[in-house]
């Protein structure tokens, strides 16, 4: 495959000392960073083509550099849009070009805001999705699973995995990730035994999720798949909703991802990592403390009302402190759980759903999207159709299945 | 001879004004210089780290971008030994800028905090201007000078 060509449109990484990992992150996915060339008239009479005026010479720098990539004057196969964490001029600038590249160009883009923690780690998934979408289109269009294959989808609070035969689960494990290995080995022997299926049967097999790298080779794995692509592609295909717009909301153990999708392909995505408070581990902590098990939260949840709990906080430590504070002033165990799940499903739509663009109909997918108070939650906030598809918890495992029967067909 | 700090902290015209009227200029290429010559670190193209923002923590708490602490780290040796300082408003990009206007606010006060002697000028935006301007520089410069050697006698 030849070097993908990211464009790289930011204000700040080289004095924030991060350069180096984000180059870094595109060279482990075989990505090239390029920086638009501009003269300097370009950038001092960006701000009146683009139409938004700024301080800071770096964001007409980034401006220009977004106007020649729309223009064609600079050829990418994908941007990648920067700026610092903490910088509402660089926020604005940030969010106004990604829309500006995806609606007139059509190209992948990215945007991150980072600080000087921000490791080629933390930008790898986000990287690695973007030069699939440029240039992994054709294993995207796939839209039928054919032949038997399996996905296994290491995730970081469980791991999960499907064996599937011509459109079909023919069985799933679902296990709590412990050692990496050790919880995919078991939860594809318990999707292979429930199949009824040998391993040798199976003809090709997918790996996604955090441990997807250290699965590749002991499974002999043919697609090694970050989970934007991957989980996108899982969440049109059990919704049944291929074609067309939609959005893919999936809140996970450790982060949450926000995909704007086209005809199954991810358009424009976001990635939370940052806060604890927005993901299943702060429902998890809720449904401990209310002394039932995660799988019962969700209809607790449905029968209680948020708005009679006060949440001075996103935090998970300082949320659960409020809903501990209720429950001692003798609220209701069911309020406290649907305030716990209105609490992640406001943090994500404060912090995530507004960086990309919300087209109905929403779709749901992850664990967390079986605790019925979240998908309810995220209904009213949005006043929009949400779906969660079956099996909305073997998305990754699905989507890897699905994929990977393109290389049955080779 | 003092050591003039000057703003836009790149700027090549006024580097060179200040060397001509016999001063040490204050200039972030210095820094930067150093920078890219220091062997053994590898973080293209600055050689900025990310230990360099929590340098700029002097300057800025953390909930500053870490880009404007990375600016900071910098600037901090120019601002620590400027004894006199010429500040340019409104300059155009081309004229020399730092890229991040916070930064320059930031500067800017602290600059003045330090008491030293202070020309502030807009960018001149006519011929007679870019003259008086020059002029207003040279008087500057020239009055270090005695200052200086009153202070030294």
């Amino acid at each position: 495959m030849s070097e993908i060509e990211v464009a790289q449109i930011s204000c700040g990484s080289e004095y924030t000392g991060i350069q180096r990992e984000i180059e870094s992150a595109a060279e482990r996915v075989g990505a090239k960073i390029i920086f638009p060339d501009i003269d300097l008239e370009e950038v001092e009479s960006a701000e009146a083509k683009f139409g938004l005026k700024v301080t800071s010479p770096d964001l007409k720098l980034m401006l220009a550099r977004a106007i020649s990539v729309v223009e064609g004057h600079t050829t990418a196969d994908a941007v990648f849009i920067g700026t610092c964490f903490r910088c509402a001029e660089g926020a604005l600038v940030r969010n106004e070009i990604r829309r500006y590249i995806h609606e007139k160009s059509g190209l992948p883009v990215i945007s991150y805001s980072y600080t000087e923690r921000t490791t080629a780690d933390t930008l790898l998934t986000r990287m690695e999705a973007l030069t699939t979408i440029a240039k992994r289109r054709s294993l995207l269009a796939r839209e039928e699973q054919t032949g038997l294959t399996a996905g296994i989808d290491s995730g970081s609070t469980t791991t999960k995995a499907v064996v599937m035969e011509n459109n079909k689960i023919l069985g799933f494990g679902w296990v709590g990730s412990t050692d990496v290995l050790k919880s995919a080995e078991e939860a594809y022997s318990i999707a292979l035994k429930e199949s009824d299926v040998e391993s040798d049967a199976v003809q090709a097999l997918g790996v996604t999720g955090y441990g997807r790298f250290l699965l590749g080779k002991p499974f002999n794995a043919d697609l090694i798949q970050e989970e934007i692509t991957v989980n996108s592609k899982g969440a049109v295909y059990l919704a049944d909703r291929q074609k067309g717009a939609a959005t893919v909301i999936d809140i996970g153990g450790m982060d949450n991802k926000a995909i704007s999708v086209h005809d199954g392909i991810p358009g424009i995505f976001t990635m939370g990592g940052i806060c604890a408070g927005a993901s299943g581990r702060f429902l998890e902590m809720t449904a401990k403390r209310l002394g039932v098990d995660i799988t019962e939260l969700g209809k607790l949840a449905l029968a209680g009302d948020a708005s009679n709990i006060s949440m001075n906080s996103y935090c998970i430590v300082f949320g659960i402190q409020s809903l501990v504070n209720s429950l001692s002033k003798g609220a209701r165990h069911e309020d406290v759980a649907a305030a716990a799940c209105y609490s992640v499903a406001e943090q994500v739509f404060e912090q995530q759903l507004q960086e990309i663009e919300v087209r109905e109909p929403v779709i749901m997918v992850g664990g967390t999207a079986l605790i019925e108070g979240l998908p309810h939650a995220m209904r009213e906030l949005l006043q929009a159709e949400v779906v969660v598809p079956p099996h909305a918890q073997l998305i990754g495992a699905v989507g890897s299945a699905l994929l990977s029967s393109g290389f049955v067909d080779k | 001879m003092a050591n003039i700090f000057i703003y836009p902290s790149n700027s090549l015209i006024l580097y060179d004004l200040v060397e001509r009227f016999g001063h040490k200029p204050l200039a972030v290429m210095q820094e930067i210089r150093k920078k890219v010559t220091t062997a053994g670190i590898d973080s293209p193209p600055l050689n900025i780290t990310p230990e360099d923002p929590k340098i700029g923590l002097k300057y800025a708490a953390v909930e500053v971008p870490a880009g404007v602490r990375g600016r900071m780290s910098l600037l901090d040796p120019l601002l620590e030994s400027a004894e006199a300082a010429i500040l340019v408003e409104d300059a155009p990009i081309g004229f020399g800028c730092m890229g991040c206007q916070r930064t320059s606010e930031l500067v800017g006060f602290l600059i003045r905090a330090k008491h030293v002697p202070i020309l502030e000028l807009d960018y001149p935006i006519s011929d007679d201007a870019a003259k008086d301007f020059v002029y207003q520089i040279s008087e500057f410069l020239e009055g270090l000078k005695g200052a200086k050697e009153a202070k030294n006698e």
